[in-house]
């Protein structure tokens, strides 16, 4: 290719001492103890803080339950979210973004079916600034009319590039054909309702619903934990009520059974989405099925990514996760193929399933998945950023930095047979149920062939 | 804050390492950067370094295919590599107790990869399913990174699809294969950074015992990419069958990011006070107050800054509704230019940008897998690893005349205009 004179792949690929052995690992030293404060202001409102001076930031993450059954709810929920930083009685849209900048600082925030979620950060000096900002848009967004409108046309438009979106379309049809019409499964509100949405339903949202009772904050950084919580009762003080913020209800349990396949005429790709019901992580076989997970497609060195990927060619990425909700648990199998592979790529990941249960992961594939376990914790939780995440995950239901600490440990506990029983109970291939979104027209025969898939009809 | 402990050597072979201990946390990051991006891929080969990256993770002598993978997340840590214009990257962050078997992974791909013909067609179909997701199959795809640079720029590196061509991937061979690695993976032409939780005298016995011995060979020659600017408007349009909305990508040329790195930092600053928050000029005007598109973003690099040297991109991009022409929003542009290069800034203007830039930077530098990626590029571009964290400083003392003089060079009569359309009928 460019120089005339290079050696050729095969003597690239020796040396003349030949193969080396793989060094062992050194002795692993465990993260520093955290100092920390956990406690409950006045209003309800539930604290996390922690130091973590690496650098002169601080990271601020906020979950209000946001849950609400009334059909035009998601719509609402979305303009407050897009608005609800866009003014106050005191600043208006270019001022909050004035003093958020000055100190560094960002402040977004997002809505899904559970929670109005509130992420923060800026430089340390700028806290109080950045508390008193959030205190204020808490307590006294404003909604004028004309925001509200602006930002519901902006969402129309942005919710017309989400449906576009493979990964998008293919999350409604599985929300939809796992759980029918629970407000779980509203996720992106219809283009219609948002153009619907007055100023005067999204102030009587907020009034009603963004209240501190039941909500937790997590705050993370260069900061004096305990002198920090007197800071937050303070800024926070005018944020009250007596009632709280409200929960979605619980999920029914998943039930295994045929897949949907979901046309999207002339789709280059498809997407192949597989769910079912697993454990939450207050569960104690939570550790051996989250092993479990990992060695199946929670990590690159999995079977079902070695083998749709590294063997076969059939994906870029194919992934297995769990989705926590409240107190319920699902695990999500996920692959986006071509279409001339998608049938098989869905026989060779039934196949994984069934596997790992008949034929469970041995010790040496426990203990990878044992190590990167406890790395991926630690790894996540050496950064501000990554340990304010983790801890809101787990504030929301209820755990804190107790449950992060004594991970490693349970983590450490589990057997290989523990993995393999948690293995053959929630990781049967009967157990799922799913999607497949993609060109019907070519997908259907080989599909249908290979059974447990139906085809959607397409009307309307 | 003290300036953070950075140490630089050179080994024998040529090989470059920068050495950042701090012991905050239990983990340890390593990188290889190579001085070979897709800019120096040759015509008909189009997307052959990032098919290169795929392959280093496919076997080398001591480690048979898949063992890459399974020796880190084994050791529990993470992995990935990437490619960009001029460099490509290899990382790793594991718990600090596997500092050894990294450096051990590094070197021996860096040593004798394994190249074979297998590997090759395999990872030329995982390559394609890479292309589907991120670019065929979805809104938007390759906007602006793939489809701007081809209107802006005239020479084949500069204008090329560094994801590559299927028919060019399909292309690739064994000895393509070898004479890639031979040329370009040397020692001498790469740069070896470790940060975070190892101590200095240990980690500099591992890395003479690692990669003391792998052979030294010729650093090649690195061509100039350098091209004229454009004299004129160029514009083109691409039609997306998957987006629901026209968008527009303004592409201009920059200051050299290496040899007139103030200028350069003007530019971001520039852009800060374009684009960044709900108070920048452009968002002001044209998503709010007028307004005309739904989003816009202004920025240097077409992956960020700091990832190329000359010539590099400043681009402007918007995704605005139907009935707004493409030229208005650049007449609202231009009018926003025009002003900045009469009128330079205020100074709160300007403390707003830096200080989003200071934070931002501290954040970056916050999670170790950027920080090492940042110190190992800025040693590989700059030959200054300290340069990732003096940069806030450099930008903090850009003035508003600097920012001004970045205005007046961004001409309508030198940049490049990309219009998407979307397909007619439903967007699917």
């Amino acid at each position: 290719m460019t120089s005339a004179t290079h050696r050729s792949a095969e003597e690239i690929g020796r040396t003349a001492t030949g193969p080396r052995e793989l060094p062992p690992l050194g002795e692993q030293r465990a993260a520093a103890d955290l100092a920390h404060t956990d406690t409950v202001l006045g209003n309800g409102l539930r604290v996390l803080a922690v130091r973590k001076p690496n650098v002169p930031m601080v990271e601020l993450r906020m979950a209000i339950p946001f849950a609400g059954d009334d059909p035009a709810h998601p719509a609402t929920a979305e303009v407050l979210a897009e608005t609800i930083a866009t003014g106050t009685r005191r600043r208006d849209r270019v001022a909050i973004d004035t003093e958020l900048a000055l100190i560094g600082g960002d402040l977004g925030t997002a809505v899904d079916p559970e929670h109005l979620s509130v992420s923060a950060s800026s430089l340390a000096s700028g806290l109080p600034t950045l508390l008193d900002v959030l205190a204020d848009v808490l307590t006294e967004a404003s909604y004028v009319d004309n925001e509200v409108r602006r930002e519901s046309d902006r969402i129309v438009e942005r919710l017309a590039v989400a449906r576009t979106q493979p990964r998008v379309i293919a999350r409604e049809a599985l929300q939809r054909h796992r759980y029918g019409d629970h407000p779980y499964t509203r996720e992106v509100p219809k283009p219609e309702d948002v153009a619907q949405v007055t100023p005067e339903a999204v102030r009587a949202l907020h009034a009603s619903a963004v209240l501190p009772r039941g909500s937790v904050l997590v705050l993370v950084g260069d900061l004096d934990p305990d002198a920090v919580i007197g800071d937050l009762e303070r800024a926070l003080s005018a944020w009250a009520s007596e009632k709280a913020a409200r929960e979605l209800p619980a999920l029914p349990v998943l039930r295994g059974g045929e897949l949907l396949l979901v046309p999207r005429a002339g789709a280059v790709q498809s997407q192949l989405r597989l769910s079912a019901q697993s454990l939450p992580r207050t569960d104690p076989r939570y550790p051996a099925l989250q092993l479990a997970n990992l060695a199946f497609g929670g990590y690159f060195s999995s079977r079902l990514v070695e083998n749709i990927r590294e063997d076969k060619g059939y994906t870029y990425s194919a992934h297995s996760g769990f989705e926590f909700t409240g107190q319920n648990a699902t695990v999500q199998v996920e692959a986006d193929t071509a279409n001339e592979v998608t049938a098989a790529a869905l026989l060779e990941t039934r196949y994984e399933l069934g596997r790992l249960g008949l034929v469970p992961p041995t010790d040496a594939d426990v203990e990878s998945v044992r190590q990167y376990a406890i790395g991926s914790l630690l790894i996540g939780a050496s950064s501000q950023a990554g340990l304010a995440s983790q801890l809101l995950g787990l504030a929301a239901v209820g755990l804190g930095v107790e449950w992060l600490n004594g991970h490693p440990g349970r983590v450490a506990a589990v057997t290989t047979e523990e993995v393999a029983q948690a293995a053959l109970d929630f990781f049967a291939p009967s157990r799922f149920t799913g999607v497949v979104v993609g060109d019907a027209e070519t997908l259907a025969p080989q599909l249908t062939a290979l059974g447990g898939v139906t085809v959607e009809s397409t009307g309307s | 804050m003290a300036a953070p402990e950075l140490h630089r050597l050179t080994l024998d072979n040529g090989l470059r390492v920068v050495l950042a201990p701090d012991r905050t946390a239990p983990v340890v990051g390593v990188s290889v950067h190579y001085d070979v991006g897709f800019r120096s891929e040759p015509e008909g080969r189009t997307g052959f370094a990032h098919l290169f990256e795929h392959l280093m993770f496919q076997g080398s002598e001591s480690l048979e295919k898949l063992a890459h993978f399974r020796h880190i997340q084994g050791s529990g840590g993470t992995f990935n590599g990437s490619t960009h214009p001029d460099y490509t990257d290899y990382f790793e962050v594991l718990p600090s107790a596997a500092l050894e078997r990294a450096l051990f992974l590094e070197a021996d791909r860096m040593r004798a990869p394994k190249l074979t013909r297998e590997n090759l067609a395999n990872q030329i179909d995982v390559v394609k399913e890479e292309i589907r997701l991120n670019v065929l199959n979805r809104p938007y795809g390759g906007f602006p990174w793939i489809l701007l640079p081809p209107v802006l720029y005239s020479t084949f590196p500069n204008a090329h699809n560094g994801y590559g061509d299927f028919t060019d991937l399909e292309q690739a061979s064994l000895d393509d294969c070898a004479a890639f690695f031979d040329t370009y993976y040397a020692p001498a032409n790469a740069v070896l950074t470790v940060a975070g939780d190892f101590e200095l005298d240990r980690a500099r016995e591992l890395i003479d015992k690692h990669f003391g011995d792998v052979p030294a060979r010729p650093r090649p020659h690195r061509p100039s990419f350098a091209e004229p600017r454009p004299t004129t408007e160029l514009r083109d349009t691409h039609t997306d069958p998957h987006a629901p909305l026209p968008a527009l990508a303004v592409g201009y040329r920059m200051p050299d990011p290496v040899n007139e790195l103030d200028g350069y930092l003007a530019h971001l600053v520039l852009a800060g006070v374009l684009a960044d928050g709900d108070g920048s000029r452009l968002q002001q005007r044209l998503v709010h107050r007028e307004p005309l598109v739904t989003d816009i973003n202004a920025g240097a690099g077409l992956f960020g800054p700091f990832e190329a040297r000359d010539p590099d991109t400043f681009s402007v991009t918007a995704i605005h509704a139907p009935d707004v022409t493409a030229d208005r929003v650049l007449g609202a542009l231009d009018e926003e230019l025009d002003a900045l290069a009469s009128t330079p800034p205020g100074e709160q203007e300007l403390a707003k940008v830096t200080a989003r830039w200071s934070a931002n930077l501290h954040s970056e530098h916050d999670r170790l897998v950027s920080r090492t990626l940042a110190l190992g590029a800025f040693e590989l571009l700059y030959g200054d690893a300290a340069l990732a964290y003096d940069v806030a400083d450099r930008i903090a003392a850009v003035n508003p005349e600097q920012v001004a003089e970045a205005a007046k060079g961004l001409r309508p009569d030198s940049r490049a205009v990309l219009v998407v359309k979307p397909q007619e009928g439903d967007a699917q």
